[in-house]
């Protein structure tokens, strides 16, 4: 069973269905508890970091995901959940993050040429290190990034997307996960992406 | 490489959807929800649903479908149509949309696009302006085309956007339906600077079209159409096969 973090940011609907469109029992936890007697724990996210971190510090879940995270369970951050998962973020003001991945999220409008749209936002391409969550698709495989800071100082990088630059697109410490892009609204490849998580 | 989006736009009455010519004599064509399954698995890049409908039976349809198209596509989803406040916003957010278009509503309340902005995040705020020369300029239209404004276009469109719109789709009434090419002229005087997402609407009647849509204007991010792809008079994977073979960076 995959417990989704619910704690008060952003739209689930949709990451529930495509996890149910694969078959997988997700479930919405809304207490530490439920990220316990999961099998493993997706954390979503849109919105603002210190928002966000104050949210799962509120609902307890900040030190559960902490300790299920170092008990070995898999973890996927998704977008601004990705983002958390880091050391700290400098979006309006310095918030600390979960610690369980080292790096920064830093605005991307540091790192891309100007004149670039930013949000980067659309279909871009991955090219991404072997990891068992790739293991179905293919190197360039597009997809959907909406996102206005990113990984930056970060060792742990395992996927990248050009956009002006190279951006970090997924991160991975053990069986700590992270993807700055929407597997759930990316089409067969998010799909692969997600099915290959829930087989971790 | 950022990949130029190909976004098919179904507008649903009464839980079918539709499409006029120039926003008038609507017809039903399909069921919305195996149109979007279809044009998903097409290579569709996003989808835009507008719900027409006016009366509650029809708005409550339009969720339903919403619902059961979010539960079996999985690409964005932007909605509009009858978005006038946060109360909308939440409603066709909870249903599975991703970004919401405002048009009207944002004319008639001056301050929904901020306050959806902070609520929900730029990225979830879509401005959608049908626009029409009107003496020598470009007017803002309102209630689905039919109401001039007075609104100067490239005022409004600049509004939108320093309120927070992550967005803007421009559809020129002007070349909505007769699929004679996208209004190139128009979007060049009103979105060459637009630091957001443009998506271009109006006009696609042919793969040329797109062609010189994104030839001619690289910075266009999107192109939006709705009865050449429902009619199948355009084929998605032939038309992003033929963007590519002209060096368009597309999602294939």
């Amino acid at each position: 069973m995959v417990a989704i973090a619910d704690y008060g940011v952003g739209n689930l609907f949709s990451l529930q269905s495509s996890l149910r469109s694969l078959g997988e029992e997700a479930k919405l936890a809304l207490r530490p508890e439920e990220l316990k007697s999961a099998d493993r724990i997706i954390l979503p996210g849109v919105g603002a970091f210190g928002d966000a971190a104050k949210k799962l510090r509120e609902t307890d879940m900040f030190d559960a995901l902490i300790e299920e995270a170092k008990a070995g369970k898999p973890i996927l951050g998704i977008c601004l959940g990705m983002q958390l998962l880091l050391e700290k973020s400098c979006e309006f003001g310095v918030h600390a993050g979960l610690e369980l991945i080292k790096g920064e999220v830093r605005p991307i409008a540091g790192v891309i040429p100007k004149g670039l749209k930013i949000p980067h936002i659309g279909w871009n391409g991955l090219n991404f290190k072997p990891h068992p969550i790739f293991k179905d698709i293919k190197q360039g495989d597009c997809v959907y990034f909406v996102h206005s800071f990113s990984a930056q100082n970060c060792p742990s990088v395992i996927a990248t997307t050009d956009y002006g630059a190279e951006l970090a697109a997924a991160v991975a410490n053990e069986n700590v996960i992270g993807c700055q892009f929407h597997p759930e609204k990316s089409g067969a490849v998010g799909l692969a992406i997600l099915k290959s998580f829930c087989e971790i | 490489m950022l990949r130029k989006r190909i976004i098919p736009c179904l507008d649903v009455r009464d839980g079918k959807v539709t499409k006029g010519v120039n926003f008038l004599g609507n017809r039903d064509i399909a069921d919305p929800v195996e149109l979007a399954d279809f044009y998903s698995k097409c290579g569709a890049d996003e989808l835009v649903f507008y719900d027409i409908t006016a009366s509650a039976e029809g708005r409550a349809l339009f969720t339903d479908v919403l619902k059961r198209v979010a539960s079996t596509v999985f690409i964005p989803l932007t909605v509009g149509g009858g978005i006038r406040t946060l109360d909308d916003f939440d409603r066709v957010l909870k249903c599975g949309a991703d970004k919401v278009s405002v048009n009207s509503g944002a004319i008639a309340d001056k301050t929904l696009i901020r306050r959806a902005a902070e609520r929900y995040g730029s990225q979830c705020v879509v401005i959608s302006a049908d626009v029409a020369r009107i003496d020598g300029g470009y007017r803002v239209f309102g209630r689905g085309g039919r109401d001039d404004t007075g609104i100067e276009a490239g005022k409004w469109i600049k509004y939108c956007v320093s309120e927070g719109a992550g967005e803007v789709v421009l559809n020129s009434i002007d070349t909505d339906g007769v699929k004679g090419g996208f209004d190139i002229e128009m979007l060049e005087a009103l979105c060459k600077s637009v630091p957001v997402p443009v998506i271009a609407s109006g006009g696609a009647g042919n793969t040329e079209d797109f062609i010189e849509l994104f030839k001619k204007l690289p910075w266009i991010d999107a192109g939006l159409a709705a009865s050449v792809f429902h009619y199948k008079e355009i084929s998605i994977p032939e038309l992003k096969a033929a963007l590519s073979e002209n060096g368009i960076p597309v999602r294939l």
